[in-house]
């Protein structure tokens, strides 16, 4: 499992188990989206492009492209924890309701 | 702001080698500082996890989190699973892996502390590091000799708090003579990926303290857990410091003003029940600890 | 190379020759003879392992397990008070698959602190997935070493190979030691398929919940079925390269006999002189040696004694509240099994290292032999009341 791949792990019994419990897949599967109640949204206007909100993501749900392009939300996995708000020097990221 | 040249740059690694999809709670302190970890130190790394919450963060069989081989150990085996880990890749040759004990604080502080204490004294090749959320979260918020003087747990309910100090980790290290024992917080995420970075560089046992906020144990909102780890080193509350080989000490945070400790227990719910007296105890308490430091930086 | 050495001095002897690659122990009597002399061997760099002198016996065994998991070969040993203190770890070390060998020196668990032997310490690990060795002799500790890990690194379950404290710690017997050239070619280096690997990034051990924990210890139970052929098969292939025969169990005088004497280890080895002599009486009496604890000699057992007229289980071990435990699980290996089955007399003897000498086991053999059937589970052999 060297790449987080986003496929779950089918298991029918203990002839397709491992001897023991040795991960076969990653939790890359498992979308966390459902988790929030509010979304953070970027107002790419007034993103300086510090990565500051990049960095302190829990989830690493906040995607970097570019040192030139503001960061994305990564809605699959964002859990709404809104730490990226709280940080943002500019402000710029406001949580909305779901 | 205009502009933001000066500012565009990515002050920590940019790979991640932890997925998300993870099952930490919202704001999860313990989950960035592995996140820094792993930036860090790469692939070439191999960890020993406790019974903890990133026991379960990782993901239940068939799934994991990290990119990296991860042992799960009993509770109070962090330290010599690690060291074991390290001293089976030795005999077979593969002298140049990382391999990292991850612990909470319940698996470190108390029931690991004997496993701790021996691979310190023995100077076993191994990064310990414990992510300090004050409590035994995973089982459900009880007290660990990390809780801080006053909090409310489970089994240190309002009339009855937690009534000890914290336990001071990074002294007992020092004095065990380790080469490199250090404090860090992630609000402060450069300073945090100098520190591993040192420890990276650094022959026999060190261990570096995290100190990782829990919204969910300490009764706050979870979009507080950056500034709350920041306030706890502004209000001294957790000073943020190295020592090396048990005598030689450096601050690695001390400005000029201090922010008074009321304005870090009044955002977490688990200090609620405090009154006007129990702050001054504490903030008296914070200062002479911190007078205490400042001396052992002085001396060597 | 033959050479007249203690017991613990015979284990030292199977982990250099087999090579092993990571050790971690605590010192506890009557095991201190195996660490220091393993110290001396790797200090010397006449053994090419790693030695972490841990601060107790639960970390002798995660570390262990620690660098099993990455692919070494390890050894760990203890007694007693540290066997059970590591408890948990054993447990560990069965559910995570690895092919730790384990010396243990059979010692009676305190209290009142004691350093003589008897079984209870080992037994109390019997539900917990490791293959169990009981020897009779120091031949037999040396050679059950390199046999350990031969068995356990196909079975991938953890063996512990038994000595009886100071019986046959500390007592010298002509040994022969094999020439470490010839034991490779019995045992090679160890390669595990599945290890904590870089290259291949897994976790283990993670949250098993109730959808596939049972999955996983049926494995172990699987493993532990086969277990059996591949000791039978790796103790004839041992006999072919060193001379020396090996299995489930041993028999000595069973042919004709009528009654069958059960028992483990050094009583059994002293049984024989007790055989002997009533057999000279004209008493057609044979003994059965269980080697192998676990996995059970089920099928030994019942070809042994089914038709037999008594069988006689000496045990330097209790169960308390129920009975020995080798007679527990002879009789318990019974009672689905077909046939006509013998009487079965359970007697205790030993515990806390009193000798069992010859003619009390003469006098074990004659009281059953002259009563009809067992009135009771326990019956207690040389207590003083």
């Amino acid at each position: 499992m060297l790449k987080h791949d986003k496929k779950k792990v089918e298991i029918k019994g203990a002839s397709d188990m491992p001897d023991m419990a040795v991960s076969l897949g990653s939790m890359a599967s498992n979308k966390t989206a459902s988790w929030r109640n509010l979304r953070p949204e970027i107002d790419e206007s007034k993103c300086i492009k510090c990565f500051i909100c990049w960095k302190f993501c829990p989830d690493a749900a906040i995607n970097f492209i570019d040192e030139n392009t503001p960061p994305k939300i990564n809605y699959d996995y964002c859990k709404g924890c809104g730490i990226c708000a709280a940080e943002c020097p500019t402000k710029c990221i406001e949580m909305v309701e779901e | 702001m205009v502009g933001g040249e000066t500012m565009s740059k990515l002050t920590i690694p940019q790979e991640e080698i932890m997925s998300s999809g993870h099952l930490a709670c919202q704001g999860c302190g313990a989950t960035i500082a592995m996140r820094y970890m792993l930036k860090v130190f790469g692939r070439k790394t191999m960890l020993a996890v406790p019974a903890c919450c990133w026991s379960v963060i990782d993901g239940p069989w068939p799934y994991s989190a990290v990119s990296v081989p991860l042992f799960h150990t009993a509770f109070e085996t962090a330290a010599i699973a690690a060291s074991g880990i390290k001293s089976g890749l030795d005999a077979l040759g593969k002298k140049d892996i990382n391999v990292i004990a991850w612990a909470g604080d319940g698996g470190t502080f108390d029931i690991g502390i004997q496993a701790i204490s021996g691979a310190a004294e023995r100077n076993d090749n191994i990064l310990y590091i414990v992510y300090d959320n004050e409590a035994y979260m995973n089982t459900g918020i009880q007290r660990s000799s990390a809780t801080p003087w006053g909090s409310w747990t489970t089994t240190t309910p309002v009339n009855s708090p937690k009534d000890r100090p914290k336990k001071d980790l990074v002294e007992i290290l020092a004095a065990h003579r380790v080469p490199y024992a250090a404090t860090a917080s992630i609000a402060y995420p450069e300073d945090l990926v100098k520190k591993f970075e040192k420890a990276k560089n650094t022959e026999g046992f060190k261990l570096i303290h995290v100190f990782a906020p829990c919204p969910t144990g300490w009764k706050m909102p979870p979009d507080l857990t950056v500034k709350v780890a920041r306030l706890v080193v502004q209000t001294r509350i957790f000073p943020i410091y190295e020592v090396e080989n048990g005598v030689s000490y450096k601050l690695n945070f001390n400005p000029k003003k201090f922010v008074p400790v009321d304005e870090y227990l009044k955002l977490q719910g688990r200090f609620r029940h405090l009154k006007e007296k129990d702050y001054k105890f504490i903030q008296e308490n914070v200062e002479y600890e911190w007078e205490l430091l400042n001396k052992k930086v002085e001396t060597f | 190379m033959e050479k007249v050495i203690l017991g613990n001095h015979a284990v030292a002897y199977g982990v250099l020759v087999s090579r092993v690659q990571a050790i971690s122990a605590y010192p506890i009597t009557p095991q201190t003879l195996i660490v220091e002399r393993l110290s001396e061997m790797v200090a010397d760099g006449e053994l090419d392992s790693v030695f972490t002198k841990v601060e107790s016996e639960h970390s002798a065994l995660a570390s262990v397990i620690g660098s099993s998991s990455v692919g070494a070969r390890v050894f760990t040993a203890t007694s007693s008070q540290g066997l059970a203190l590591m408890h948990e770890m054993i447990h560990w070390a069965a559910g995570a698959r690895l092919p730790i060998v384990l010396a243990n020196v059979n010692r009676a668990m305190a209290p009142g602190w004691t350093i003589w032997t008897d079984q209870n310490d080992s037994l109390s690990c019997r539900d917990t997935g490791w293959m169990q060795v009981y020897c009779q002799n120091n031949q037999e500790v040396l050679d059950s070493i390199i046999m350990g890990y031969k068995v356990s690194e196909q079975v991938l379950l953890p063996t512990m190979v038994c000595l009886d404290a100071f019986v046959l710690s500390h007592t010298a017997e002509s040994v022969d030691i094999p020439d470490v050239k010839l034991v490779d070619k019995y045992l090679p280096s160890y390669k595990p398929e599945i290890k904590m690997d870089i290259d291949d990034p897994h976790s283990f051990g993670a949250l098993s919940s109730p959808d596939n924990y049972m999955e996983f210890r049926y494995k172990m139970q699987e493993a532990m079925d086969k277990a059996e052929d591949i000791i039978i098969k790796e103790g004839k292939e041992f006999e072919r390269i060193f001379g020396r025969k090996y299995g489930m169990v041993e028999e000595y005088r069973t042919e004709d006999a009528e009654i069958i004497l059960i028992a483990s280890a050094t009583i059994a080895s002293t049984a024989r002189a007790s055989i002997d002599s009533l057999r000279a009486k004209g008493i057609k009496i044979g003994l059965l040696r269980i080697r192998v604890f676990r996995p059970f000699p089920v099928k030994d057992v019942a070809r042994v004694l089914l038709n037999k007229k008594k069988a006689i289980v000496i045990d330097r071990n209790i169960s308390y509240g129920k009975s020995g435990i080798f007679f527990d699980e002879v009789k318990g290996a019974f009672y689905n099994i077909e046939g006509e089955k013998p009487k079965i007399f359970g007697y205790i003897a030993g515990l806390g290292g009193r000798d069992v000498t010859p003619e009390a086991i003469s006098d074990i053999a004659n009281d059953a032999i002259k009563k009809d059937k067992p009135e009771k589970d326990i019956i207690w052999s040389g207590v003083k009341l």
